[in-house]
């Protein structure tokens, strides 16, 4: 056996390496799917003890106040006024700023914050969805989106405006609260209702 | 005068695959991370709604799903075509979710608890009273933190 001369190492056959490997692949392809989670993250207000009744409207000023109800067809009632979608946003944003100090839209504060000074905002301000039985999911989930976006700009054009051109994302957590003070969301949810609509 | 040869067979020489393992399993890690793995098998069809002011779910451990969508093809005999809760593996009924999310949380470490998020994946068709009453059970049970599962919209 001692033989002189190395014996060379037969080499291992891989071949069926490309196989195993696209047994996992496919292994993979299968269980897994490729969909994201994402969605519109909300916060839900605390739940109210049962002694007492639910109703917020009442001590909120009429002016403060931004009602958007949304029917069983899916048709917006915006302060009264039958709107588009689309023009949710806008209306929204004017609502929130009340560039104009308008008598009818929310009252404006001026009041002093740390790290941005003397700064004017709507602080009462408050949104209110109201929805029914009926209204579709993608319905409700529009007008909710639209409300969101329009926050998001909001906050973005401040950002951008007092944190030289940097928009909301890219500023740290501290500045990101700064904004969020000036801006907050304010979207109160009431329980659907039968607004109308066939039954 | 060139003779075609034809007597003298060439032998085609070996393809080299020894980097065709490397190759797939490059694909294999591509694919483990860009997707995920399926929560449940789901027994309800959900065609989620479209919207554009998403944000991504980050921490999977701290999520739990409920979906809402009317039963798929094989459990319509039994369930109806009305729509339908689904926890976990199985359909529920809306109080059920109450206790549902309740023992979930306690399952969860102390310093999560406050963290937790109610992802609610229902589809796009969905009446908004089986959302609110999902919605007002999520309160009951102090579950805060929701998240409406949507997809990206790509046109209006």
């Amino acid at each position: 056996m001692a033989k002189g001369g190395k014996k060379k190492v037969p080499a291992l056959n891989a071949s069926s390496m490309a196989d195993i490997s696209f047994l996992l692949l496919i292994f993979f392809l299968v269980t897994t799917s490729m969909d994201v989670n994402q969605g519109l993250a909300r916060r839900l207000p605390a739940p109210v003890p049962p002694d007492q009744k639910e109703d917020v409207s009442k001590e909120i000023k009429e002016r403060n106040l931004f009602v958007v109800k949304i029917n069983s067809l899916n048709q917006l009632l915006v302060q009264g006024e039958e709107i588009n979608i689309k023009q949710l946003r806008e209306k929204t944003k004017e609502f929130i700023v009340n560039p104009n100090n308008d008598p009818n839209l929310p009252e404006l504060f001026t009041e002093e914050i740390e790290g941005l000074g003397e700064v004017t905002y709507t602080k009462a301000h408050v949104i209110s969805v109201q929805n029914d039985v009926d209204t579709q999911y993608q319905a409700y989930l529009d007008v909710q989106n639209e409300l969101v976006a329009a926050y998001n700009e909001l906050r973005n054009e401040y950002a951008k405006q007092k944190f030289n051109g940097r928009t909301f994302n890219e500023l740290d957590e501290e500045e990101q609260k700064l904004v969020q003070k000036v801006y907050p969301q304010k979207i109160s949810e009431a329980e659907p209702k039968n607004y109308g609509g066939n039954k | 005068m060139a003779k075609i040869r034809r007597s003298e067979k060439r032998e085609m020489p070996a393809l080299n695959t020894s980097s065709l393992p490397d190759i797939i399993f490059m694909l294999l890690f591509f694919f483990m991370t860009v997707t995920s793995m399926k929560e449940v098998t789901y027994k309800v069809t959900i065609k989620p709604p479209q919207a554009t002011e998403l944000t991504k779910l980050e921490k999977k451990s701290l999520v739990r799903y409920i979906y809402v969508g009317t039963p798929t093809d094989e459990f319509r005999k039994q369930f109806g075509a009305e729509t339908r809760i689904q926890l976990d593996d199985a359909f529920a009924e809306i109080s059920e979710i109450e206790n549902y999310i309740v023992n979930e949380r306690s399952a969860m470490s102390e310093q999560d608890q406050g963290l937790m998020t109610v992802s609610i994946k229902a589809d796009a068709d969905t009446r908004m009273g089986v959302i609110a009453d999902i919605k007002q059970a999520l309160r009951r049970a102090y579950a805060l933190k929701i998240n409406y599962a949507a997809a990206q919209r790509t046109s209006y």
